[in-house]
């Protein structure tokens, strides 16, 4: 996974080409530490079709905030620089995180 | 044939992983499905205070992930099978108990149930559109975000004014929102309330609204005395604040409503921890008990291991 941070999350997911998945995860967040490992494996399996990327939203709370995101974990897909799509904690499983990639790819 | 296990566990918090344990040290062919983090509830919570022996040192109060990943240790340990699953049906009735999973379905002569408890919300406008937006049921995952912001924790038992301290770490200031006019939290937890100086505190109030655009900036409250309502608004330099809900949980035992004896949908157990039906246990928060904490569950799912070992040794069950 592609690891952002509050320089590069401008330059490649705002004005990335193609669906971008962002992880939003963050220090001390244990659900977040749960979910990524399945995460990787998505990525395994589709990270040809689309592009997996993780902020940790600890180190970017400003940029985290301007995006929306105020809870954890967030799982969100980005097209065109606008975020088109995401899951918030209870709704962010690892089944809903692959049946929303699979309609970006 | 398919593999037939001693003993199926659903759920890997406290319960589940002392029942875990005690099944791996007796030797019985255990299976141990969890569908998210193990430790449940407990894993998101910053201290734990009261667990015997939980403290690792006299100034530094252990948090509930490291509690929990010192037991999922000791389990693996005794050579406890895990499964990271999502249960989606079972079948309790026969002698053999058949445990539904989307990667296949399990057997077992033995279940125990311990899938705890999830939050109780606060059930008013706006929450749904809000969590993850300023709504928040866990303030390890998202305290940090309200850096120098108002909070309000809503809650007054020893979760809600634990956790308003957690938050005073990072909000300017942290405003406990109790539909009292008094805490329920233990003397030892409210005193450290009252002794710090960034807690306030809105009594006989509860919360009825909850506004904002795209992120909460507002809410509704409520005077349980007089029934009058008032707008709470965010500064206008913050544009928002956070709203930290702890009310208390209640059980996950949707999968199991109608299978065995609950009430108010918590599971009857005898003080074995057997169900109303033969070779089916539970343990921990999911069952009706006078005390939902770490030692209680992790109390529950030694006794429940034990009895499945006693009763599969003595020909009750399997």
């Amino acid at each position: 996974m592609l690891e952002l941070d509050r320089n590069n999350f401008e330059e490649v997911v705002l004005q990335g080409e193609g669906a971008i998945l962002v992880d939003f995860y963050g220090d001390g967040c244990v659900p977040c530490a749960a979910l990524t490992p399945h995460i990787e494996a998505l990525e395994e399996k589709y990270g040809d079709q689309i592009l997996f990327t993780a902020l940790n939203t600890t180190k970017a709370r400003r940029l985290s905030i301007s995006q929306r995101i105020l809870g954890l974990p967030v799982v969100a897909i980005y097209q065109n620089g606008e975020k088109v799509e995401e899951l918030v904690k209870d709704d962010c499983t690892p089944e809903a995180i692959e049946e929303m990639v699979k309609k970006y790819i | 044939m398919e593999k037939l296990y001693d003993l199926i566990i659903i759920g890997a918090g406290p319960a589940g992983l002392t029942a875990g344990l005690y099944a791996g040290r007796s030797r019985l062919d255990t299976l141990l499905i969890e569908k998210g983090q193990d430790g449940g509830q407990i894993a998101i919570t910053s201290e734990i205070e009261n667990f015997p022996g939980g403290l690792s040192g006299p100034d530094k109060i252990e948090s509930g992930a490291e509690l929990i990943a010192r037991m999922t240790a000791q389990v693996a340990h005794f050579g406890v099978e895990r499964l990271s699953a999502n249960v989606t049906e079972v079948e309790l009735e026969g002698k053999v108990k058949r445990v539904h999973t989307r990667h296949g379905v399990y057997q077992s002569k033995a279940v125990i149930i311990a899938t705890g408890a999830h939050p109780r919300l606060i059930g008013c406008p706006g929450e749904a559109e809000f969590t993850g937006r300023g709504v928040s049921y866990c303030a390890t995952c998202d305290g940090s975000f309200f850096e120098d912001f108002e909070v309000f924790v809503v809650g007054g038992g020893d979760t809600a004014v634990e956790e308003a301290m957690y938050l005073t770490k990072f909000a300017r200031k942290v405003t406990i929102i109790h539909r009292r006019d008094e805490l329920r939290a233990v003397e030892s937890i409210r005193e450290r309330a009252f002794a710090n100086d960034k807690i306030e505190f809105m009594w006989n109030s509860v919360v009825v609204g909850l506004h904002g655009d795209g992120i909460l900036s507002g809410m509704t409250v409520k005077d349980t005395k007089t029934g009058e309502e008032r707008l709470v608004e965010a500064d206008p330099d913050d544009g928002m604040f956070g709203v930290f809900v702890f009310i208390g949980f209640l059980p996950n035992s949707e999968l199991f409503l109608g299978k065995v004896d609950t009430e108010w949908d918590y599971i009857l157990t005898d003080e074995s921890m057997r169900t109303s039906l033969p070779g089916v246990y539970a343990a921990g928060d999911v069952r009706k008990t006078p005390l939902r904490q770490v030692v209680t569950a992790c109390a529950d799912g030694a006794i429940a291991a034990m009895q499945v070992e006693h009763d599969l040794a003595s020909g009750v069950i399997g």
